[in-house]
């Protein structure tokens, strides 16, 4: 038991959320192994936002609990960090002072967390951009900020949602990359919700199919063949061909 | 401005209509419209005397005072109305209604809670001014990126972090708007106030010139106060145009 839950980073357990009359999320039960990413796949309207939320601690579940290391949460906490869709950035402030935002907050002095922000302002390729204003920036590189911001508290767990489906094509591939060298190389687990199948498989170390009406998980899927493979090579992996297509395939019934 | 496609230097319309003016002061179409080379004569006689600089002083000071409530109850009220929706629906009915009323016909209602002094003069200032200045910011923080606010929640700012760093700055350029427009409506409501509650400032100086038929006299005082408010208005839409850049921007 104690051995069950050291390893799960987080877990959600019976979860409920009804907004009046209408069921978001009927008993969803999940565990997110720590170090890895976890993807919330499904199609729009089957919750899979509305659950990252809840984990958030950015909406209040109906009923059930949400274990973050070993403790039960309802509230956002410095144990996760948010990544979102539409990046979330102060447009009148710089990008410094963004990516140092959540460090600002819990009270880190100014040179120490600008000190900080600028090292992941570095390890998301945005060095020189400090000073910048996020009108003044591409897509990409805004969600880059979104990230830097992310990364800089320094939370166990990175939740993110849909974070590159603002972004251009070959932007969204680069971050896939750059994606799953950061779960290779920083210690966190991540919850990543998306809605495309092959970004799913391509960066996910276990997917969880959600479907909606009422809204459950009906899958968890584990590609492992291809994950010790480079970035190149695993678009081209049969393993991971195949999984796309048999998700595909549960998932079609569900495409009006 | 264009006229026969050639650009005109901005104000040029102030020249123009100032050079019709001029004009008809000139062929003395009235007796209560003297030529504006007239009016800036005695504005230059005038502007030095001590009760000039008296009534300006008492009029300046009136209008800050005003002013200062206006934004300092007005803008934290507006933000906490456009976040809380208790708040909002308690307060709003009796803002729209102070929006829309009458306000000149309160001041006698004034006079008697605060009676005949500098006291009533600021307040009805401030009445003036704080509506448009609460509903802009109302409207500012209503319109807010709500992603920024969970932003701020994810990361764990308390509620007057997210006020101070995120709501009041999201609704800045509405915030600047509706001071923009609060001030003007300050300017008038000096004047009502400085005209009805006590004979002060410049108040007292269009009641003396127009019960004396210094026609001259009353308009350059006129003018003066026109400058003032037409400064006052540009100096807020140059800060409001300074920000406009992420108003436009604002879910990014």
């Amino acid at each position: 038991m104690t051995k069950e839950i050291l390893e799960n980073a987080v877990s959600v357990k019976g979860v409920y959320k009804n907004y009046g009359e209408v069921e978001a999320l009927r008993d969803m039960s999940l565990d997110f192994p720590k170090g890895q990413l976890t993807s919330l796949l499904g199609p729009s309207g089957c919750g899979k936002t509305t659950l990252l939320k809840i984990i958030a601690g950015l909406l209040p579940a109906t009923q059930g609990e949400v274990i973050v290391n070993g403790k039960v949460v309802t509230k956002p906490g410095p144990d996760r960090a948010f990544v979102f869709q539409d990046f979330a950035l102060m447009p009148w402030a710089n990008v410094i002072r963004n990516v140092a935002f959540g460090l600002e907050l819990r009270g880190v002095g100014k040179v120490e967390r600008e000190e900080i922000a600028s090292k992941y302002i570095g390890n998301v390729g945005l060095k020189g951009f400090e000073h910048s204003f996020p009108h003044e920036l591409s897509g990409g590189m805004r969600q880059r900020v979104g990230l830097a911001r992310a990364l800089s508290v320094d939370s166990p767990v990175l939740l993110m949602d849909e974070p590159f489906s603002a972004v251009d094509e070959q932007t969204r591939r680069k971050f896939q990359e750059d994606l799953l060298n950061l779960v290779k190389n920083e210690n966190k687990t991540f919850i990543f919700v998306t809605h495309s199948i092959e970004e799913a498989v391509y960066v996910s170390d276990q997917i969880a199919l959600l479907l909606p009406r009422p809204s459950r998980v009906s899958e968890i899927i584990k590609p492992s063949g291809f994950r010790h493979k480079d970035v190149d090579s695993i678009r081209k992996d049969s393993e991971y061909l195949d999984t796309v297509e048999s998700i595909w395939k549960s998932l079609r019934t569900y495409v009006e | 401005m264009y006229l026969f496609g050639y650009k005109l230097p901005g104000m040029s319309s102030l020249l123009i209509w100032g050079l019709l003016w001029e004009i008809a002061g000139q062929m003395e179409v009235s007796f209560f419209l003297p030529a504006l080379s007239a009016i800036f004569s005695t504005l230059l006689e005038i502007y030095h005397t001590k009760v000039f600089l008296r009534a300006l002083y008492e009029t300046g000071y009136s209008f800050c005072a005003g002013v200062f409530f206006a934004v300092v109850i007005g803008v934290p009220t507006g933000i906490l109305m456009g976040k809380n929706r208790f708040l909002d629906e308690l307060l709003l009915p009796w803002v729209n209604v102070f929006m829309s009323a009458p306000l000149t016909a309160l001041v006698p209602i004034l006079m008697v809670l605060f009676g005949f002094g500098l006291k009533s003069i600021i307040i009805t200032t401030t009445l003036f001014a704080i509506w448009i200045i609460i509903l802009n910011s109302r409207a500012g923080v209503m319109q807010i990126n709500r992603s920024l606010v969970d932003m701020a929640n994810s990361f764990g700012a308390s509620p007057l972090d997210a006020l101070i760093k995120i709501y009041f700055w999201a609704a800045l350029p509405e915030i600047l708007g509706g001071l923009r427009i609060g001030f003007i409506r300050a300017v008038k409501g000096v004047i009502i106030a400085q005209l009805l509650i006590s004979i002060v400032g410049f108040g007292a100086l269009f009641e003396l010139y127009s019960s004396r038929f210094l026609m001259t006299h009353f308009w350059a005082v006129i003018l003066v106060l026109f400058a003032l408010a037409f400064t006052l208005s540009e100096l807020l839409g140059l800060l409001a145009r300074k920000v406009d850049y992420y108003a436009s921007k604002r879910s990014q």
